[in-house]
C-alpha cells in the first residue's frame, strides 16, 4: 500500500538546527541518510522542500486569484518535505516513521488513487 | 413480551456477535462489510428474540441473517459472490479472531471516542442506538463516528493483526484503557440505569474475553480483577432512593464475597508473572478495600505502599492525591495535608482536591478553612449529577 509522509518542521527545530556546529549538522544528515539507506527499498518520489521564505501561495476561492508571499498556513510549523513510500499496510508505515531522525512531525497519508 | 431477559438477550447477541464479525473479516477481506452483515443481523436478533426466544443455535441463526444480507450485497456488488460462496458456519478449526479484531477497533491511529463506538458495536455487538443511548450522545453522532472510523481503516490500511511482540505493549495498553473507559462509563454513569445498557457489564465481558485469549499478559488479568472488585460491591453503592453511600458508610453485607474472592484469585495468578503494572496495582488497592470486613480493618499502610508503587509506574497528581487520602489514615491528617498542599498548583481546578483538603482541616479542627475549601469544591462542581460522579470517583480510588 502506497502512502505519502509529509514531513512538518516546527520552529525550535528550525532554530536548533540553525544554531548546530558543522560537524552536528553533517551528523544530522548522516542520520535521515542511514535512515534513508535503511528503506530504500520501501521509498519512492519525494523531495526536501526550500525553506518556507521561497513560497508563493495562490488563494483561488476569491473572485480573482490572490498571489502571496510565503506558505499557506502562517504557522509555527511547516511541511518541509515529502516522501512517497510502499509498505504492507499502516502498521509498518509507522514503525518506519518512528524511527524517522530528522523534523519532529511526520503526517502519514494514503494517496487516494489506491488499489483495492 | 417475551420471556428473554435482556442481560441473557445481550450476552448471547455479545457471545456470537463479536465472533462472526471477527471470523468474516478475513474471508470478506473488508471490515466494514463485515461489520454491517453482522450489525443487520443483531438488530434482526433483538427485533425477533425478544418476540420470538433466543434460538437454539444462536450462531447459526446470526450466521444465515447475515449470509442473507450479504447475498443483497452481492446482487449490488458482483466481487462479493466468490467469497460469500466460501463462508461456513460455523467456521472449522479457525483461530479465535476475536483478537484481530479487538487490536484493530483500538487501534492508536484511530481516536479515543471512535475506537470505544468500534470496539462497543463490532466486538461486543452493540447497536449505535444502545451505544448512543449510554453515552448520552445523539445517534446520528455515533453513527457517524462509526462509518468515519471504518472508512480510515479500509483507507489508511489499518491491518487486521495482532501486533508484533515489539508493538504488544503499547497496543495492549492502548486497548486496556478503551475497556478501563467503557467501564468506568458504566459503572460512574449517572444516565438512567432502567433505560441504558449496562457498559460495565460489556466492560467486563471485554476483560473477561481479552484474559481468555491472552493469558499470559498480567495486566489483562489485572484489569479483569479490577471491575470484577467494583462490581462486586455494587449491590452497597446506593441506598433506597438512589443516592451514594460513601466507602466508609457502606453495609458491606452486601458485598458478593465469592466474587470478591474470584477476583482476587485472578488478581493472585497475574501477580506471579512479576510484571507489575497500573491495572494490578488498582486492583490491589481495591482488593485491599473489598477483604477489610469492617471500614476499621481497612489495611491503610498496605494501601498507601501500593500507591507508592502505582506512582513509580504512572505519576499522576490525581494518583498522589488518592496517596495523601490513604496518608490520612496511616500518619494523621497533618501529613496527609503537607502531601496535598504540594498538588495545589496542579489540582486547583479539581473538586475532590478541595473536598479532600476541607475533610482534613476539619480533622485538625480548622473549621473556617474547611469551609472555604468546601465551598471551592462546591463552586466547581454545580449539577448535582457530577457531584455523584465525583462522590463516586473518590470512592473508587480511595
Amino acid at each position: 500500500m502506497k502512502y505519502v509522509l509529509m514531513f512538518v518542521e516546527t520552529e525550535e527545530f528550525a532554530e536548533r538546527f540553525r544554531t548546530m556546529s558543522p560537524a552536528e549538522r553533517g551528523q544530522a544528515f548522516a542520520r535521515v541518510d542511514r535512515w534513508l539507506a535503511e528503506y530504500a527499498d520501501k521509498i519512492g518520489n519525494g523531495a526536501k522542500l526550500a525553506s518556507p521564505e521561497t513560497a508563493t501561495t495562490v488563494r483561488l476561492d476569491g473572485a480573482e486569484p490572490i498571489i502571496t508571499d510565503g506558505p499557506f498556513v502562517e504557522g509555527k510549523e511547516i511541511v518541509s518535505g515529502f516522501l512517497e513510500i510502499e509498505v504492507a499496510d499502516l502498521d509498518e508505515a509507522l514503525r518506519m516513521v518512528r524511527d524517522w531522525p530528522g523534523c519532529p512531525i511526520v503526517e502519514i497519508r494514503p494517496p487516494e488513487a489506491m488499489e483495492r | 413480551m417475551s420471556g428473554v431477559p435482556q442481560a441473557e438477550l445481550a450476552r448471547v447477541l455479545r457471545e456470537h456477535a463479536g465472533q462472526l464479525a471477527a471470523s468474516l473479516v478475513p474471508l470478506i477481506g473488508d471490515f466494514g462489510t463485515a461489520e454491517d452483515l453482522v450489525q443487520d443481523a443483531v438488530v434482526a436478533a433483538l427485533e425477533r428474540w425478544p418476540l420470538d426466544g433466543i434460538p437454539e443455535r444462536p450462531d447459526a441463526w446470526l450466521f444465515t441473517v447475515a449470509r442473507r444480507r450479504g447475498l443483497d450485497v452481492l446482487r449490488r456488488e458482483g466481487n462479493y459472490r466468490r467469497k460469500l460462496a466460501q463462508l461456513q458456519w460455523p467456521v472449522p478449526a479457525e483461530p479465535d479472531h476475536r483478537l484481530q479484531l479487538v487490536f484493530t477497533c483500538c487501534h492508536p491511529a484511530l481516536s479515543r471516542p471512535a475506537q470505544v463506538a468500534l470496539t462497543l458495536r463490532i466486538v461486543c455487538g452493540l447497536t449505535t442506538a444502545q451505544i448512543a443511548r449510554a453515552f448520552l450522545v445523539p445517534e446520528t453522532t455515533i453513527a457517524q463516528r462509526i462509518t468515519r472510523a471504518k472508512r480510515k481503516i479500509a483507507a489508511a490500511g489499518i491491518p487486521y493483526r495482532v501486533p508484533a511482540d515489539d508493538e504488544l505493549a503499547p497496543r495492549l495498553a492502548e486497548v486496556l484503557t478503551v475497556i478501563y473507559l467503557v467501564f468506568n462509563e458504566g459503572y460512574l454513569s449517572t444516565a438512567d440505569q432502567a433505560h441504558s445498557k449496562d457498559l460495565s457489564d460489556d466492560a467486563e465481558w471485554l476483560a473477561s474475553l481479552l484474559h481468555t485469549l491472552m493469558p499470559a499478559e498480567p495486566e489483562v488479568g489485572g484489569l479483569l480483577a479490577l471491575i470484577r472488585l467494583h462490581r462486586a460491591r455494587a449491590a452497597a453503592r446506593f441506598d433506597s432512593d438512589g443516592g451514594l453511600v460513601p466507602l466508609e458508610a457502606q453495609d458491606r453485607s452486601l458485598w458478593d464475597q465469592d466474587a470478591v474472592d474470584a477476583a482476587i484469585h485472578i488478581l493472585t495468578r497475574a501477580a506471579r508473572h512479576h510484571r507489575p503494572g497500573p491495572y494490578q496495582l488498582q486492583a490491589a488497592i481495591v482488593a485491599c478495600h473489598a477483604e477489610a470486613r469492617r471500614w476499621e480493618d481497612t489495611d491503610w499502610p498496605q494501601i498507601r505502599v501500593l500507591y507508592d508503587l502505582l506512582l513509580l509506574l504512572s505519576p499522576s497528581p490525581v494518583i498522589r492525591l488518592n496517596r495523601a487520602i490513604a496518608t490520612r489514615y496511616t500518619s494523621g491528617p497533618q501529613a496527609a495535608l503537607a502531601e496535598l498542599d504540594e498538588l495545589a498548583g496542579s489540582l486547583e481546578a479539581y473538586p475532590i482536591f478541595h473536598a479532600t483538603k476541607a475533610e482534613l482541616l476539619r480533622d485538625l479542627g480548622r473549621t473556617g478553612e474547611a469551609a472555604t475549601a468546601d465551598q471551592r469544591a462546591l463552586s466547581l462542581t454545580q449539577n448535582p449529577a457530577q457531584q455523584a460522579l465525583l462522590g463516586q470517583r473518590l470512592d473508587l480510588f480511595t
